[in-house]
């Protein structure tokens, strides 16, 4: 779990582009791409280390209402963990 | 993509997202494992910047998102800046692969100004003396500081080191070493036994306990260092019972261009006797990559024969690598030998058991890539 108050960035080795073929968003990494859903790369979009993940939450819960604020939590704090185990984000403290 | 009545049709689902281009085969090591072709130095006509710019725009058509520029030494190429450049433009992540052999602060300094995302730099060992064994070139020292630099111009650094008898002793070390150097990622790559590596087989190969050693501590590393550096242990296939999915199978995600413009599925598929490579001198890379023979050799599953077509595994790993079957078999279309279901696995396991149990002392003399055992003057 990433602390609430914690203010996730992207790694300097990752790079979004927009993938021409599909029009979705695509997280670049060295020797790898992940395809980003819409949710996925909201997120993502968030990550520049000025919000914390309980404003991206917030942020996001306004974005897609009338969900509730749970899961969307649920699938921020999954989807965070899943980058940081990669190495693919910062925490600004 | 087993029911493909044409050519045509059969590759128009394959979508490239790597392009791995091979700026030049020259280079200033001379590693006894180079993955470049024997016969390098009769492919010396390489292609000029204006070729390769519009091989980079065709690719990101094509789809490619990725951009491995590699050698040989790449920086050895004077456009370096302008294809970096380009790659920019295009929103290509690009990654740089070399040994960091010439390189100065400055030129990596403009590199990353103009846009190069990663940096991959190769050592070869922990020590100097081990490691300018294996490069038949002193320049251990050397990469050390290029290290440093990648990361003082914050730039993200991978540190690949490859992996074999005389240096999976030295895992931890390495570990030890990519952490002090801060590296972002570390890629710890068993040799693949092809090419100037196949010659050195018999000197390279690893015992089955050295590599159980090496990989156990590499999984452990792997957790502790989890979130700080991505952890990348390639174990070799002599010791796998399955084959890889060489290059995520032939002609699907990755394009290869040789230095004089052949493309290729992977980077040995012209040392294949009987297939046809086109070049991007003669006719779009589009066109090659969607109908030309080469790469269509052994798209889907018709080529195969048994044991792998009617295998499970068959989806997985493609038949394993094309260039290891014939180049131990002497046969294309065989299952790769380092499946143990292939008629050819004896010759993995015969290479297994010759390994001595005790390195040699003194050291093995090693056959060093040179332009003159690759081409020589008959």
């Amino acid at each position: 779990m990433m602390p609430p108050d914690a203010r996730p960035r992207l790694a300097p080795k990752v790079r979004v582009r927009l993938d021409r073929q599909t029009d979705r968003h695509m997280l670049l990494y060295p020797e790898k791409g992940m395809q980003l859903n819409a949710t996925a790369a909201a997120i993502v979009q968030l990550c520049t280390g000025e919000h914390t993940v309980d404003e991206i939450i917030t942020l996001l819960a306004e974005k897609y209402a009338p969900q509730p604020r749970a899961t969307i939590e649920r699938e921020v704090q999954s989807f965070l963990g899943a980058l940081a185990d990669r190495a693919l984000l910062r925490t600004e403290p | 993509m087993n029911a493909a009545p044409e050519g045509g049709v059969r590759s128009a689902m394959y979508r490239p997202y790597t392009l791995v281009a091979e700026l030049t085969y020259l280079c200033p090591l001379r590693c006894a494992y180079c993955s470049n072709p024997l016969d390098y130095a009769r492919h010396a006509s390489t292609l000029d910047t204006t070729t390769w710019i519009e091989v980079l725009r065709a690719a990101e058509t094509l789809g490619v998102v990725q951009l491995n520029l590699t050698g040989g030494e790449p920086l050895l190429r004077k456009d370096l800046e302008a294809l970096v450049a380009e790659a920019e433009r295009l929103a290509l992540y690009t990654n740089l692969i070399t040994s960091g052999i010439p390189l100065s602060r400055e030129r990596l300094r403009e590199l990353r100004d103009l846009g190069l995302d990663n940096v991959q730099l190769s050592i070869q060992d922990v020590t100097a003396a081990a490691a300018d064994r294996i490069a038949g070139r002193r320049t251990f020292q050397r990469k050390l500081h290029v290290a440093r630099w990648v990361k003082e111009l914050g730039l993200p650094l991978t540190l690949n080191i490859v992996l074999h008898r005389e240096n999976l002793d030295h895992l931890e070390e390495m570990i030890a070493l990519a952490v002090e150097l801060d590296a972002d990622r570390l890629e710890l790559a068993n040799t693949q036994y092809l090419g100037w590596a196949l010659l050195n087989r018999e000197h390279l190969l690893p015992t089955r306990e050295q590599l159980a050693r090496a990989r156990a501590l590499a999984a452990a590393a792997r957790e502790r260092l989890k979130g700080r550096m991505e952890l990348l242990f390639v174990t070799p296939d002599y010791y796998v019972e399955t084959p890889k999915a060489c290059m995520d199978g032939w002609g699907r995600r990755f394009i290869v261009v040789s230095p004089d413009g052949l493309v290729l599925p992977c980077h040995l598929a012209h040392t294949l006797p009987g297939l046809t490579f086109e070049s991007v001198r003669d006719r779009p890379l589009g066109e090659i990559w969607r109908d030309s023979s080469g790469l269509q050799a052994f798209r889907g599953e018709e080529w195969m024969s048994e044991p792998c077509r009617s295998c499970d595994r068959r989806a997985v790993d493609f038949g394993g690598c094309r260039c290891q079957a014939y180049h131990l078999t002497g046969r294309l279309t065989v299952t790769d030998p380092a499946c143990s279901l292939s008629a050819d696995h004896g010759l993995i396991e015969a290479a297994r058991a010759a390994v001595p149990a005790v390195p040699a002392d003194p050291p093995p003399a090693l056959t060093y890539r040179s332009a003159r055992l690759s081409a020589p003057r008959s």
